[in-house]
């Protein structure tokens, strides 16, 4: 077994008072709780600090911890010989038990040290889980594998912590920040405890050409000069395939040409749309033909875009 | 675990689902009580406010779930739980006008 130091993770003293703990805790949870910080790594730091407070604000455990003696962080550690019977099962193996499992099972929903475990329902646990899928598998509806380390209880009733993998069905309609609940897949009850449940929470990868709000998709279309001026037919790509769309004659950048339905389906049915943002693309480089062309152009036209200019700003 | 064990029991948690509140405190661990008051404050709705029992969309499942945690990592009243769901749901929704902004917006031209 690993030893993690609580009162380090806290930052406080070894002899601090409950309101020291308490008071340490709050600050790191403002800082690090998932619901509070964007951080990414927030969520492992909060676990971490949860831990050591759950252990340290409970006098049974903490004294239970104490006497666990000190450690560096990390180094293995077998606890004195008789902790076991004093704080729990006398049985209990320690080995390949996480430090954080050893005091879940000291209290709380467990059943102490001589009571029986066999009448008591405990729910199994719920996991929640982010799921990264890609635009395409949102479209089509995919098949993820979800790797967690879940708590257990072997048969003689000892909390080990397991790698689990999961392989979960996300249905058609997936999009950012939506999130299913797969009933009954999580912990398994005990006792007729129900079973838990599974939560995924979906998160998109970016996508080199679609930009994702709800089920709606946007796309830049760069399109010529001459293109938006005379109007055209072009080819866009789509989740399903590449569809010709028409460009009116006068199209101004910026604006949004709409293909309906071609967005991501929805979960209970329809479809979101596609808009493709019109960009007017330059040439860099021009042949000789072409910058006469041009210059032809911008000699015959009388075209100012700047016109409101002069007019004190009124269109 | 086969993937077809997945395929029954998967449910969106949004508008169209619809779960009891004995269930919504079963899987949350908040009390009636606690929903009640997250009802009053006007945290999370039912369905209908005068049916009995009520009943809640799937959306507030998430947020009730968010409550419990926020109860007990916080050590917070369902009086301070309304409000910072509130807060919560209302960065929610600035961050999805955001996201719909951004979207609309050129790539080449963002930063």
């Amino acid at each position: 077994m690993k030893y993690k130091d609580y009162y380090a993770i806290l930052g406080v003293e070894r002899g601090a008072s409950t309101d020291e703990i308490k008071k340490a805790y709050r600050k790191l949870a403002h800082k690090y709780h998932p619901d509070v910080t964007k951080d990414k790594g927030g969520e492992d730091k909060f676990k971490e600090i949860g831990e050591a407070y759950n252990t340290l604000k409970d006098p049974e455990k903490r004294a239970a911890y104490d006497q666990l003696g000190t450690h560096q962080p990390g180094q293995d550690f077998q606890p004195p010989p008789d902790w076991g019977q004093q704080f729990g099962d006398s049985q209990f193996s320690f080995e390949d038990v996480d430090l954080s499992d050893l005091f879940a099972g000291l209290s709380g929903r467990r059943p102490g040290p001589g009571q029986s475990r066999a009448n008591i329902p405990i729910p199994g646990q719920d996991y929640e889980v982010t799921a990264h899928i890609s635009l395409e598998d949102a479209y089509q509806g995919t098949l993820v594998d979800l790797n967690l380390s879940v708590p257990e209880y072997d048969a003689q009733g000892r909390l080990h912590r397991v790698p689990q993998s999961f392989k979960a069905r996300i249905p058609k309609g997936a999009t950012n920040g939506q999130r299913l609940r797969l009933r009954g897949k999580g912990g398994k009850g005990i006792n007729g405890g129900r079973d838990g449940d599974l939560y995924l929470n979906i998160v998109l990868h970016p996508h080199s050409l679609y930009r994702v709000t709800e089920h709606d998709l946007y796309l830049d279309l760069p399109v010529t000069p001459w293109e938006a001026a005379l109007g055209a037919s072009v080819e866009v790509p789509t989740l399903a395939g590449e569809v010709r769309l028409k460009i009116p004659p006068g199209t101004a950048a910026g604006q949004k040409l709409r293909l309906a339905k071609r967005g991501l389906p929805k979960p209970h049915g329809g479809e979101g749309d596609l808009f493709a943002i019109v960009q007017i693309a330059v040439p860099t480089v021009v042949n000789e033909r072409e910058r006469a062309l041009f210059k032809e152009l911008a000699d015959i036209s009388t075209f100012n875009p700047r016109a409101h200019f002069k007019s004190g700003g009124a269109a | 675990m086969t993937a077809d064990d997945f395929e029954s029991d998967t449910l969106w948690l949004d508008t169209h689902h619809e779960i009891t509140v004995s269930e919504l405190t079963q899987t949350t661990g908040l009390s009636t009580i606690e929903v009640r008051e997250l009802v009053e404050y006007g945290a999370i709705t039912p369905v209908d406010v005068n049916a009995a029992p009520w009943r809640f969309h799937g959306q507030c499942l998430s947020i009730a779930r968010t409550a419990s945690r926020l109860r007990d990592d916080f050590d917070l009243d369902s009086h301070a739980l309304a409000l910072a769901l509130k807060f919560m749901s209302r960065i929610d929704e600035l961050e999805a006008e955001l996201r719909e902004l951004r979207a609309q917006f050129p790539r080449r031209l963002q930063r």
